[in-house]
């Protein structure tokens, strides 16, 4: 994959990320100051569809960022071949994002 | 500063190629001396093997770069006051480039990094046309300007990290000299330079660590050259003028 195409990628899911990690850490912070348990926030997501669609986002936009800065590690620290590190993004991403949609699944779907 | 007749510098100079070692010797200190300076000496009155490159002797011609105590720098013009360390001074070949012997490094897969970044003028009328009038207070001509007085010395290659792990890595040099063609209106070779500056030796491999900005002897900055590649290949991206 060209290295302006990964580039760009990089950076709008980058600029995505940024306004979910924000709302991400008030609910964090939320949660815990009130003592919510894991049956109250369970309550509220469980069958939300915004938050539902808000994690799905954010897995989807964390594993293409997080495989394409894997493939630039693996270029610059192991030299591997461009097409070998097209494999190990494509499969480090798809296991975030497995890993991912997994947790949204287990919160949001009642 | 005054300098006593018997007071010397502890000069380490590079013997052999790509192995060798550093031969030790005795230089006499002299007031406003520049590395080359030193080198010279050595060659005139120590051994005259010592093999070197320079040419203007006045940070013009971009030939007499070497590392100095550890950092690139144009010998010609780089006070030896400046560098010393201990009375010490270790003088060696530019790093980043195959040694052809002592001093002298070979600057071929610096050039051919030009000539694959795109690094060449691309005119946009022919011989038999008039000249193009570019004003010189123009914001184009101002933005080719901020890039335009490298003389090809290759010490920011050599002060590259990025240069040293990654082999196919146009560098500093390169990419900044594309930069300036960037912003010539007269040049009609963009699309194909932006996708030289967008393929694998290009652009975003930079890490912009800026050591090419922080020793670059003309003052140049050309992380910023890189920079602005980026910010162009990104927009000929979304229009979809390169893949």
């Amino acid at each position: 994959m060209s290295a302006v195409r990964l580039y760009v990628w990089q950076r709008l899911t980058a600029l995505l990320m940024v306004p979910l990690i924000i709302v991400h850490l008030i609910i964090i912070i939320y949660a815990t100051n009130r003592g919510l348990s894991a049956a109250d926030i369970l309550g509220r997501t469980q069958g939300s569809i915004a938050w539902g669609l808000y994690y799905t986002l954010f897995v989807a936009a964390a594993a293409i960022h997080g495989a394409i800065g894997v493939r630039g590690v693996a270029r610059e620290w192991l030299g591997w071949r461009e097409t070998a590190l097209d494999r190990l993004m494509w499969i480090f991403g798809v296991i975030l994002l497995v890993l991912g949609l997994r947790a949204v699944f287990a919160v949001v779907v009642p | 500063m005054s300098t006593t007749a018997e007071a010397t510098i502890d000069v380490r100079v590079w013997r052999g190629g790509e192995k060798g070692e550093y031969q030790s010797f005795a230089v006499p200190r002299r007031d406003s001396q520049t590395v080359l300076d030193v080198v010279t000496w050595i060659q005139r009155h120590a051994d005259p093997t010592l093999a070197y490159r320079f040419a203007c002797r006045v940070g013009v011609c971009g030939s007499c770069a070497m590392t100095v105590n550890g950092r690139p720098r144009w010998t010609c013009r780089t006070h030896v006051s400046k560098v010393i360390e201990d009375g010490r001074v270790e003088i060696g070949p530019l790093a980043n480039l195959p040694v052809i012997r002592d001093l002298a490094a070979d600057l071929t897969p610096f050039f051919e990094k030009w000539q694959k970044a795109e690094g060449t003028f691309v005119p946009s009328r022919t011989r038999h046309e008039p000249l193009e009038t570019i004003s010189p207070e123009s914001p184009e001509r101002q933005a080719a300007n901020a890039a335009i007085e490298c003389i090809n010395c290759g010490v920011c290659y050599a002060a590259c990290d990025t240069v040293r792990w990654s082999p196919e890595y146009f560098g500093p040099a390169a990419l900044n000299r594309s930069w300036s063609l960037v912003n010539d209106v007269r040049d009609a070779g963009n699309l194909k330079r932006l996708a030289a500056a967008a393929s694998n030796g290009g652009c975003h491999n930079c890490h912009s660590h800026q050591s090419c900005e922080q020793l670059c002897p003309q003052g140049l900055n050309p992380t910023a050259s890189i920079a602005g590649l980026k910010r162009r290949t990104m927009q000929a991206y979304i229009r979809g003028e390169i893949s």
